[in-house]
């Protein structure tokens, strides 16, 4: 009842907050510590620019994810578009998929930049036709990106007939497995990628709509947001990210394949989540999700390192999921 | 003090039709966090009497309810049901013991049959375990009819109108062969024919030997319908006996009690009009829905509004808001067209709302005070966002508003009710707007907060802005207004200057009896 002891219990309130928030960044630290003790080669600079690059792609998807968790939806349907992205460079860049399928006025193919842009738009405009059926019409994002990433895997079928789009020029394949010094070019690409992204997040008007819809949208309504054009807005540019990232897995890859990016939507709803998103909207950021990103990367390459089977390495991140979860539960019941 | 005296108690044997008493609370002491809500109030209950349950908002009649329906537990006190001490330990405890409570937020399943709601949680099964629906269904067309009510069983609960889902939740009283009957404000919300038509029930209830407790604030609807009155005050039984022995405004009377807050000193007569409303229709056509309201507001001026809940008070606010659309009638701001169809056109021209829920319209719970207090478009924003200068802002009106936070970094869920509220008008306040409408801007407010708001409210109307107050609470209408309008069921009943008005008169105007002299609509 004393002033000095509800003093005291919001000191540890808020103690538990801060806990809250660095502890997937302290539990990629001793995840770090871990494997370098077990597996002393997992810390050299090979190896650990190696795990940049393995989770460059995920962590440029994560970021748009971010925005979209952050309003309360869900995107499934990002690996999808990108591999939808990565085929529609592959036609712009070789000119054809195949004998059927022509690019009209350039059956030669385009320069990289051409690709690049097509598979960008392309993303975006997957993204923003989502956006507006989820939030002019209402209809649950889960349901729409459910049906979304169906239906840019059927696309993806036709563009490529089914088979991969393979063989590009060198151009094009700097952007996924060129370097620059002794970084890989999809590191910078995606560190660029985060960094806009939390500027965006961090420093616009922009950016504290999205964080205030998530938080209260019929707050926000009444604080002048319009709700619908933010909530559109997101998936657009969960879609843009798709694009983006779908450019640079067929650069890395040399192909554009109708399974690329497959179940890659899992892995990145994971990372946003690790990262302390919260699935109730208004908690998270681009900081979380790098660390979250980070942590899978980490966990994949480490566990590979020490020769674990790959179906433990499955259960293990399914249940960091789950605990990461609950943890952000049990955190959001302390505030209450 | 004196009103204490008043106190009366029924003669014994007054109450002619009275059966033996079936339901009695004995001394029920409530306290929460050491703030004593209910103190010493017994009442009892006996078969075939409707008892009046009487008080202002915040005098203890929601927690009596609570306590006597197993929703809340007493400190002191004890519950008697046919003389013998009972426990409630849930709600459902008092439904098994007879005990039906209807709450003004119906307990019944949208998205359910009428007969499967009228029987959620006891549905009568089959030898093979089955729902028996051909039961079911027969026995909730029994307890329909036995109301007079014409709802067929198989309709969806949700597409009912609200005074069908009343019939609904009183027939799954008596489907479990309630005995006393808790009805808490059942009229608040229903047409003249359907108050009428839930009246004859509540008598045929109380005819076959149940025992009805009404709660309201109409007090016309009790001198008509009920038996006997007990009425609560700051949390005590102030007044007790037989309605026929009074008459409304002897009512009105016991339940304000206090000495009435003296009205604001008309001030310095207002500057130009600010806000211009005529002949305002809600788009919808529900029962209650605003008809027909025209009022002005100046610069300057206090205007207060008035009503129960539902009256269409908040509705109007959402329209000058334009959170909902406007059916017909015309707005003046400053004296051009006003017609806005976004909170952030009306922001744009200067138009601000603190909403009534603050809890689901007001605060963003998961983010920290800066962010609440920024939250609101305002196109002085520049990029980067400059989160030092919306501190030292926000640094400003803490200081004027005597806002205690831990900090302006920290989540705004560990601000106290009153000081979240005060970081939610510091956040238009800084909007500078002209029109200010507050909706009971100090509901779940300390005292002390409540006082800070109110002194924020005068100095904003003293520096020129027109600010219209929507409050439940009189005393504070009255304390704070140049001018009331009442309203009843969606139109205006009443205007009066806050120096000639009392509680017992605009409570009058708020249970629908006319004015006199008669309301009338201001001239645009």
């Amino acid at each position: 009842m004393t002033v000095s002891a509800s003093l005291t219990a919001r000191r540890s309130v808020s103690l538990a907050a801060l806990f809250a928030r660095l502890a997937p960044a302290i539990f990629l630290a001793l995840l770090i510590v871990l494997f370098t003790a077990l597996a002393p080669r997992f810390f050299s600079a090979l190896n650990l620019f190696n795990v940049l690059r393995q989770v460059s792609i995920y962590g440029i998807l994560a970021v748009g994810m971010t925005f979209v968790i952050l309003t309360r939806g869900i995107d499934l349907s990002v690996g999808a578009l990108a591999a939808l992205a990565g085929a529609v460079a592959a036609v712009v860049a070789k000119g054809h998929a195949d004998t059927r399928f022509v690019l009209p006025f350039f059956p030669e193919g385009l320069p990289w930049e051409f690709a690049a842009l097509a598979a960008i738009l392309t993303g975006g405009l997957g993204g923003l036709i989502q956006g507006i059926i989820i939030a002019r019409l209402g209809v649950p994002s889960f349901v729409v990106t459910l049906g979304g990433m169906t239906v840019f895997r059927g696309l993806t079928l036709i563009v490529g007939n089914g088979g991969p789009i393979a063989g590009f020029d060198a151009d094009f394949g700097w952007w996924g497995r060129g370097l620059i010094g002794p970084v890989p070019v999809p590191v910078i690409v995606f560190a660029l990628v985060a960094v806009v992204a939390a500027v965006v997040l961090g420093a616009t008007r922009y950016g504290r709509s999205v964080y205030a819809v998530g938080a209260n949208p019929e707050a926000a309504r009444l604080c002048g947001i319009d709700r619908a054009k933010v909530e559109t807005s997101v998936y657009a540019l969960t879609g843009l990210a798709a694009g983006l990232g779908g450019f640079l897995l067929a650069s890395r890859l040399n192909s554009a394949e109708a399974v690329a990016g497959s179940q890659y939507e899992l892995t990145v709803i994971a990372a946003v989540v690790i990262g302390g998103a919260s699935l109730y909207g208004g908690r998270g950021g681009i900081g979380g999700t790098l660390v979250g990103t980070l942590l899978i990367g980490v966990l994949l390459n480490g566990l590979v390192i020490l020769n674990v089977s790959p179906y433990v390495q499955q259960l293990l991140i399914g249940a960091i999921i789950v605990g990461a979860v609950t943890f952000d539960v049990f955190i959001k019941r302390q505030f209450r | 003090m004196s009103l204490d005296a008043a106190v009366e108690r029924a003669a014994p044997g007054g109450f002619v039709r009275s059966g033996e008493v079936i339901l009695s609370a004995e001394t029920l002491t409530k306290r929460f966090f050491g703030v004593t809500v209910l103190e010493g109030v017994s009442l009892s209950l006996r078969g075939g009497e409707i008892r009046a349950l009487l008080g202002e908002n915040g005098a203890g009649k929601s927690t009596l309810i609570n306590l006597l329906s197993g929703a809340l537990q007493p400190d002191e006190g004890a519950v008697r049901l046919d003389g013998a001490r009972i426990v409630l330990p849930r709600p459902l405890d008092a439904d098994r013991a007879g005990i039906a409570t209807i709450r003004q937020e119906f307990s019944l399943f949208g998205e359910l049959s009428v007969a499967e709601s009228l029987f959620a949680g006891h549905l009568p099964v089959n030898r093979f375990g089955l729902v028996d629906w051909r039961q079911v269904e027969g026995r909730a067309r029994q307890a329909l009819a036995r109301l007079g009510a014409l709802i067929d069983p198989r309709r969806r609960v949700g597409d009912l109108s609200v005074a069908e889902q009343q019939l609904v939740e009183i027939a799954r009283a008596l489907t479990r062969r309630a005995r006393v009957v808790i009805m808490d404000e059942p009229t608040a919300s229903l047409s003249p024919s359907e108050v009428e038509t839930l009246h004859a029930i509540v008598r045929k209830l109380a005819a076959d030997g149940v025992a009805v407790l009404y709660v309201s604030h109409r007090l016309e609807e009790i001198v008509a319908l009920c038996h006997s009155y007990t009425v609560l005050r700051d949390g005590r039984a102030v007044a007790e006996g037989e309605v026929a022995d009074v008459d409304a405004e002897v009512l009105a009377r016991f339940m304000v009690g206090r000495a009435v807050e003296k009205g604001r000193q008309s001030t310095n007569s207002a500057g130009a009009e600010v806000l211009g409303v005529s002949r305002l229709n809600a788009a919808g056509d529900a029962p209650g829905a605003v008809r027909d309201v025209s009022f002005t507001l100046r610069a300057g001026e206090i205007l207060g509004l008035a009503g129960i809940v539902g009256a269409g008070r908040t509705e109007i606010a959402r329209m000058i808001f334009g959170l909902d659309p406007i059916g017909s009638g015309e707005l003046r701001l400053a004296g051009e067209a006003f017609a806005p169809r976004s909170p952030a056109e009306a922001i744009a021209r200067g138009v601000a709302l603190v909403p009534e829920d603050r809890q689901k319209l007001g605060v963003f719970l998961e983010l920290d005070v800066v962010e609440n207090f920024a939250a609101p478009r305002s196109p002085k924003d520049r990029f980067p966002l400059d989160r030092g200068r919306e501190k030292r802002l926000l640094g400003e009106f803490a200081a004027k508003l005597a806002l205690r936070s831990p900090g302006f970094d920290a989540a705004i869920a560990r601000l106290s009710g009153g000081n979240q509220q005060k970081v939610v008008l510091a956040r238009w306040l800084a909007l500078a707007p002209r029109l200010l409408i507050v909706d009971e801007p100090t509901r779940g407010v300390d005292v002390a907060a409540k006082a800070d708001v109110h002194a924020l409210i005068r100095r904003l109307a003293a520096q020129g802005v027109a600010v219209l107050m929507i409050s439940s609470d009189l005393p504070e209408i009255l304390a704070l207004s140049d001018r009331i309008l009442t309203l009843r069921a969606g139109r205006l009943t009443g205007e009066s200057r806050a120096a000639d008005a009392s509680e017992e008169a605009l409570m009058r105007l708020m249970a629908g009896e006319t004015a006199t002299p008669p309301a009338e609509p201001l001239r645009p």
